[in-house]
């Protein structure tokens, strides 16, 4: 808390942010009684939390389940479920660790390309300040306003005349679309920081646009960037609602094999795919935490 | 920011973009502007997909139905998600990286895994009718109707109420509810003449966002509810693969799309031009580093 006190402050985040969302004035005792937060705002706040986290805890247990069917609570244990989740079938639609695998392929993919175009669009947009340059922005933002079911239906009609249904191209191109937003918003964040003055210093130094760019830009906003490549992945990883229209038996990825395990025919591999995302979806968030943490902690220790 | 940029400048940042605009423009705004034009010139030019839309008794029953259900969520989401996202604001920073952490978790977790735990607990001899049965009430059924698609969708659309609030809440000076407590207003008072008039902006975000996205939402509708009860969503769905009425779905689609857009734009006046998209993007603000500047903080 003192930190923020003592660490330099922009006069705009002064004028924005007085002191109240950083925290308390160092030195200054919460004396006002009127200023705690009531008892019963806690107990909100505590249900609300279990409400968030309830639904979560459910599928866990269910994945050690003997039984056949999705009731709760799960009787005995085993680890039957992973063992079908980890076994290949040849029939493609019913692969859960084939479509596992054409997940992560789709995804990885998109996080390549809505990354690459992404972080382009937003360097080209952080320049052009006029109508146009708003409107493209407004424009490039539209695969996050647009009901992703609408944005499905459509792609699913063009895809069949084009032939790109159930491919992995048509998944990629589609996939990457959602995303680009994404990238394109984080790397726009970390672009409003970026203090233009280093790039005149490069190059009275005498540095060429492309070594500016290289050794000055990209090191500054390689965070948003990677920021933006992980919600990219993540996107695409989680992406249901256009998966589920342009999937095929040949091709289709996990989120729509669990899908049709509910509604078309029920599999309780399904709740050990789930706990199996829960965790991993849960690694890939708290894993640029945990870097982060130990990086200060070295820091701190030198 | 120097704006007297060369003309040269100014193309290669258009040449930036052209990748980008160019995906956008196959992969959505064809395949958008086609469904509109098919649902315009088919089978002769005519506005009888959209006629038929108001007066074959179906879709004005589902849009409504659609229309109601998001607004309870809505309601929901913004009656419990107000005071978290207020208390999130109040706390110290371990704990509200904790608070934080809670929000983003099943916010990043499949959202399919979520809905599949919601089915566990809402369906026939599920969790909720096993605890209704404890207490005597044996005909307590949630799947397959509206109430249940309701409940599990608010608990879906929680974070992205809770995350423009927070940010708006975040901004609010503190200062000046103190100095109305010390001018002898009450704080019940102090709230509703200072705290909430300057976290409405916020609010209003908040509420426009969640009510467009569970317009439009898909997967807890078809998983937790029924055909008898469809969405909006549903039934587009059902128009363009089942029945392959492209023409019909077209204009269903566009009808959502500019309901939706017209939502947005219209929450765009309230908060300054970006501000609905950003708070759609909300989703983007989150990220790890943010959650790190809590730890930090």
């Amino acid at each position: 808390m003192t930190q923020t006190m003592t660490t330099p402050v922009e006069p705009e985040d002064a004028l924005t942010q007085p002191f109240p969302a950083v925290g308390r004035r160092p030195g200054v005792k919460r004396r006002n009684k009127n200023d705690r937060i009531p008892l019963w705002l806690s107990v909100i706040a505590v249900v609300v939390a279990v409400y968030f986290v309830i639904p979560t805890l459910f599928v866990i247990p269910m994945s050690f389940s003997e039984a056949r069917t999705f009731v709760f609570p799960p009787v005995g244990f085993t680890l039957d479920l992973y063992r079908d989740f980890f076994t290949p079938s040849p029939n493609a639609s019913t692969s859960w660790i084939g479509s596992l695998g054409n997940s992560v392929l789709v995804a990885l993919l998109t996080t390549i390309v809505a990354t690459t175009l992404g972080t382009a669009a937003a360097l080209g947009l952080d320049r052009l300040t006029g109508r146009l340059g708003g409107f493209a922005r407004t424009l490039l933002m539209l695969p996050l306003v647009a009901p992703s079911i609408v944005i499905a239906v459509d792609v699913y009609m063009m895809f069949l005349q084009w032939r790109l249904v159930g491919t992995l191209q048509g998944y990629v191109l589609a996939h990457s679309v959602i995303a680009l937003p994404f990238v394109l918003v984080s790397v726009t964040a970390a672009l409003s920081s970026f203090d233009r003055g280093l790039l005149r210093a490069a190059a009275a130094l005498g540095a060429s646009p492309t070594r500016a760019f290289i050794t000055v830009t990209m090191p500054l906003i390689s965070r948003g960037i990677l920021t933006g490549a992980i919600f990219a992945f993540v996107t695409s990883f989680d992406e249901v609602v256009v998966a589920l229209f342009i999937r095929s038996p040949q091709f289709q990825t996990l989120p729509v094999l669990m899908y049709n395990s509910v509604t078309a025919e029920i599999d309780p591999t399904l709740s050990a795919a789930s706990s199996l995302i829960v965790v991993v979806v849960t690694m890939v968030f708290l894993l640029p935490q945990i870097f982060g943490f130990v990086r200060r902690h070295r820091k701190a220790k030198k | 920011m120097t704006n007297g940029k060369p003309a040269r400048t100014s193309q290669a940042n258009w040449l930036f973009l052209v990748p980008a605009l160019a995906l956008l423009a196959v992969i959505l705004l064809i395949p958008l502007f086609v469904s509109f034009w098919l649902s315009i010139s088919s089978p002769t030019f005519t506005l009888d997909n959209y006629i038929s839309l108001f007066t074959d008794g179906i879709t004005m029953t589902v849009l409504l139905r659609t229309a109601y259900t998001a607004l309870i969520v809505t309601v929901v989401a913004f009656v419990i998600g107000y005071p978290y996202a207020y208390v999130m604001t109040r706390v110290g920073p371990g704990m509200r990286g904790l608070l934080l952490t809670i929000v983003l978790i099943p916010f990043w977790t499949s959202s399919l895994a979520r809905n599949f735990g919601w089915l566990i607990i809402l369906q026939d001899g599920g969790v909720l009718q096993q605890i209704a049965a404890f207490f005597g009430i044996d005909d307590f059924v949630l799947y397959g109707t509206t109430p249940g698609v309701i409940v599990a969708m608010s608990q879906v659309m929680l974070p992205f109420m809770v995350l423009p609030l927070f940010s708006a809440l975040g901004g609010i000076d503190r200062r000046l509810l103190l100095a109305a407590q010390g001018l002898g207003s009450s704080p019940v008072k102090a709230f509703w003449k200072i705290y909430w008039p300057l976290s409405r902006a916020g609010v209003v975000s908040g509420l426009i966002l969640v009510y467009t996205l569970s317009l439009g939402f898909y997967v807890t509708p078809a998983l937790v509810g029924s055909r008898q009860q469809s969405q909006i969503s549903q039934l587009l769905g059902q128009r363009m693969t089942e029945l392959l009425d492209f023409a019909g779905g077209g204009a269903l689609g566009t009808l959502i799309l500019v309901i939706t857009l017209l939502l947005v734009a219209w929450a765009n006046r309230f908060g300054g031009s970006y501000t609905a998209l950003g708070a759609v993007a909300g989703r983007a603000s989150p990220t790890p580093a943010i959650i790190e500047g809590a730890r930090e903080r």
